[in-house]
């Protein structure tokens, strides 16, 4: 059978070069130096600051703020970078209105918190243009660490322990360091190739050697890295994701692709004029994953954007921020709205039939409204899930063992697995929230128990 | 309407705001601007004697500023008019006689000889102005020469000049005075002496705005050197405030009139001026910020203030604050206050417990029961105002006094009998 083709209304080239450039350009535009100066003199340097308590890296910021107002930029780098070394990343891609500045004593008296985001990016971006690298490596302790997947979390924990003298092997699956902050982030919040910069950052403290397509139960194993090496921290993310589920979502009907590759396409993509994209987009879900996918579809000259989520609004994962920020990019936020099945012509999704819900005596249930939305593609972000065979399939024995009821793998406060030597953090542990921010402390925390039970000799 | 016309040793004008001698009064085309805005007066820029002064062509001013760039305070290495004598005279004729009901005085510094004195007088004098300023006030370039704070830093000098004028003309004479002194009295009590009418102050104050680290040069830098200035603008009204208030409470002094000088930017701050005795007030580094157009705000705002006052005239309020200021000694030593932090208002900043618990007293909480919270601990709480002045909420806290019961910090009654330092047992000489 001849594979559907593709209706003439899903295009490439829809908008000028310009409009483009301009679509995926900086979200937030680095601060000037003086704007910079006006917005550090709003921070009240709180005692005990609770910006810094919410901040799940505690980065000390009333200090580095401080340190913005006294013509101190990279005193304010190394501040930051103390706390988290991702602090670039962070600074574009933290949810801060849910963290420190929801947090933020002004925030609570007028509603405008200290812009502590790009404070921290106009801090960041002042080290990582002066290429400085504000830390040194210990002497060399001769110890060689694995570390398997250089993500956010990944780099944290390589940096935190070649900074104590030891010597990393970085295995990666991809071809790009990074994680999702290259493949995974909305392109308008990391622009400028970011991530690879930062990548380079952090390696530049040296004693990390990269292997790149490295997949793990591919060409890696768990039980052989163990063998080899002095410890190992896994940092793997999220392999799958959550399937559909509806009539039609099956493969049987295109035009369905998750978002997250479409998303990883398009940051990978070096002229966003040749993505192409439909007419009339639908996407399911409703944490950052779907607005960040519904935003870019816009962006990319999609004439409607539609975001289904089957419960209320205020059920959303996607911050109030990202709710506005889809809503004034012209995206329909549809709530209460399940989708049901997909209807289609020659192959090809053409629309996709919903039905509304309501809350009935505490539970979801589908009310008799029944509607159809025309579209040409659609877009399920309905969440990742991590995918245990890698790790089986590397021969890490007793599976059960380190992997939870949640289906990811089990860590302690410092990150140790239940296996002797192996650490793990980031998205693929159940510890935490799934965040490139608790991604960087868990790193962070795992280098320094890797550190402490190497320097004790077990 | 409040009235604002101003009588200051029967110089009349419209308003008590006055252009101070500097830069914004050097030359008719500026007065002009000035006049016609609404200025109640101008001190004209001071005069000197032929061949007249040279400035630098490099940079003359220096500020400092908020993170906002609002201009904090300011200093400036200008000297006196750079301008022939009698180009500056013929203006001066010209103004007056176009702008009858304004005040013009002349500000004036030669060198300390009777005959210098004698000789610039009457050419002053015939340009028809109201009044004379002798300028012992700039503590930078001029006073090298022998002139400027040089004379301000000595009673007798200002003494014999203040004669000299009062002796060679009719026309009234402000002597105005440098802070650059250790006890501003005696420079007006020599003012007094000599005869002069009236005092004016302050002048600028001796300054260095920064040092530039790259140039290792003092700001503002003329090609790789600097000279210290005066310094001028808001920074500087508390030090003229209290100069004003010793001039005024001083027996010797008191009711010697004043025009009050010294980082006047807003109506309130000439209203302060006017309440510890000023008979007009003169603004210069605020017109330099933002052009001539703030004297219908200066006007407009103290007038209104007034009106909600009750005060139909300035005499109605000036001196008012005057009887107020004491020496520490006859501070109230019964009257206690604590701290009192609104927590409707306060949005746990905890600067107030940083602050008490590093600096002063440990008396703010940071923890009650576990949670932030931010509350007085009475029995430690000197009563100091730290915690209210690095409060960045208004009203949030407030020092209330004390008038029932027992302070439990020093075990004594609240609400005794006013008894300050002379006659407490501590004081040595009370015994």
């Amino acid at each position: 059978m001849q594979p559907p083709r593709v209706p003439d209304s899903i295009r490439s080239n829809r908008l000028s070069a310009e409009t483009y450039a301009e679509n995926f350009s900086d979200l937030h535009p680095l601060l000037s130096e003086h704007q910079a100066f006006v917005e550090a003199d709003r921070c009240y340097y709180c005692a005990d600051a609770p910006c810094q308590t919410a901040c799940p890296t505690s980065i000390d910021i009333p200090a580095f703020i401080r340190e913005i107002s006294t013509e101190n930029p990279l005193g304010a780098a190394k501040t930051i970078f103390d706390s988290n070394i991702l602090g670039g990343t962070c600074a574009r891609v933290c949810p801060v209105e849910t963290l420190c500045e929801q947090a933020c004593v002004r925030e609570f008296a007028e509603g405008k918190p200290v812009k502590i985001g790009q404070l921290q990016r106009y801090a960041t971006d002042a080290a990582m243009a002066a290429h400085y690298q504000p830390f040194q490596r210990a002497a060399a302790t001769g110890k060689k660490i694995a570390i398997v997947g250089a993500g956010p979390a990944g780099l944290a924990c390589a940096h935190g322990l070649a900074q104590q003298g030891h010597d990393i092997d970085l295995f990666e699956a991809r071809d790009k360091l990074g994680g999702l902050t290259e493949y995974g982030i909305a392109a308008y919040k990391v622009t400028n190739d970011f991530a690879q910069r930062e990548v380079e950052f952090i390696l530049s403290i040296g004693g990390i050697s990269v292997k790149t397509n490295q997949v793990l139960g591919e060409d890696i194993f768990i039980d052989r890295l163990l063998n080899d090496y002095a410890a190992v921290f896994v940092a793997v993310g999220l392999g799958g994701v959550n399937q559909l589920g509806i009539q039609g979502s099956d493969g049987a009907v295109r035009g369905i692709e998750d978002a997250v590759n479409f998303i990883a396409k398009l940051r990978q993509s070096k002229n966003l004029s040749t993505l192409p994209i439909g007419k009339n987009i639908v996407v399911i879900g409703g944490g950052m994953t779907a607005v960040d996918i519904a935003v870019q579809s816009k962006r990319l000259g999609a004439e409607t954007v539609t975001i289904l989520y089957r419960r209320s609004q205020d059920e959303m994962k996607a911050s109030g921020y990202e709710q506005q920020l889809a809503q004034t990019n012209g995206v329909v936020l549809r709530c209460n709205t399940a989708p049901v099945s997909l209807q289609s012509h020659q192959g090809w999704v053409t629309a996709i039939d919903c039905v509304e819900t309501a809350e009935k005596n505490g539970k979801l249930v589908e009310t008799d409204h029944r509607f159809s939305l025309e579209c040409d593609m659609v877009f399920p972000a309905i969440g990742q899930v991590f995918v245990p065979a890698a790790v089986e399939a590397s021969g890490a024995r007793k599976l059960e063992q380190i992997v939870d009821s949640s289906g990811r793998i089990k860590v302690d406060s410092d990150y140790r697995t239940a296996l002797p030597k192996l650490w793990a953090g980031g998205d693929c542990v159940s510890r935490g929230v799934d965040l490139t921010v608790a991604a960087v402390e868990a790193g962070k925390i795992a280098a320094r128990s890797i550190h402490s039970s190497l320097s004790q000799g077990k | 309407m409040a009235d604002l016309n101003t009588n200051f040793l029967g110089i009349k004008s419209p308003n008590p705001f006055w252009l101070a001698s500097a830069p914004p009064t050097d030359r008719e085309t500026n007065v002009e601007r000035a006049f016609k805005a609404g200025w109640g007066g101008v001190v004209w820029k001071t005069l000197g004697e032929d061949p007249h002064v040279v400035n630098v062509s490099g940079p003359r001013y220096g500020a400092i500023h908020g993170a906002d760039r609002r201009l904090l305070g300011f200093n400036n290495i200008e000297l006196i008019s750079d301008r022939p004598l009698e180009i500056n005279l013929r203006e001066i004729k010209a103004m007056k006689r176009k702008w009858p009901d304004r005040a013009m005085v002349v500000s004036l510094m030669v060198p300390c000889e009777e005959k210098n004195w004698q000789a610039i007088l009457p050419q002053v004098e015939a340009t028809e102005c109201d009044g004379i300023e002798l300028n012992f006030g700039c503590p930078h370039g001029m006073s090298e020469r022998g002139m400027g704070s040089a004379v301000g830093q000595v009673p007798e000098y200002i003494e014999m000049v203040a004669r000299w004028c009062k002796s060679h003309s009719r026309l009234p004479v402000i002597v105005k005075l440098t802070p650059n002194i250790t006890d501003i009295r005696h420079p007006a009590r020599a003012a007094k002496q000599g005869g002069a009418d009236a005092v004016s102050l302050i002048n600028t104050i001796s300054s260095i705005m920064g040092v530039d680290l790259d140039r290792m040069a003092p700001i503002p830098t003329i090609d790789g050197k600097g000279s210290h200035g005066g310094y001028c603008g808001p920074a500087v009204k508390p030090i003229a405030l209290n100069m004003v208030a010793e001039i005024a409470r001083d027996p010797a002094t008191h009711g010697l009139p004043i025009s009050a000088i010294g980082g006047v930017t807003t109506w309130r701050d000439a209203a302060e001026f006017i309440a510890l005795g000023a008979g007009s007030v003169q603004v210069c580094t605020a017109a330099m910020t933002y052009g001539f157009k703030i004297i219908e705000e200066l006007c407009s705002g103290l007038s209104q203030w007034m009106d909600a006052h009750d005060y139909s005239r300035l005499d109605d309020f000036r001196g008012k604050a005057i009887g107020n200021v004491v020496d520490w000694k006859y501070l109230n030593l019964n009257y206690v206050v604590k701290a009192s932090i609104d927590q409707e208002l306060c949005i746990s900043c905890g600067r107030c417990h940083q602050a008490c618990e590093d600096t002063s007293h440990q008396a703010i909480t940071k923890l009650v029961n576990g949670v932030r919270k931010f509350t007085v601990k009475e029995e430690e709480c000197v009563g100091c105002n730290l915690c209210a002045e690095v409060c960045p909420i208004e009203n949030c806290i407030t020092m209330i006094p004390q008038t029932h019961g027992t302070d439990p910090r020093t075990g004594l009654a609240y609400g005794r009998d006013y008894s300050n330092w002379t006659s407490h047992p501590h004081n040595p000489s009370s015994r």
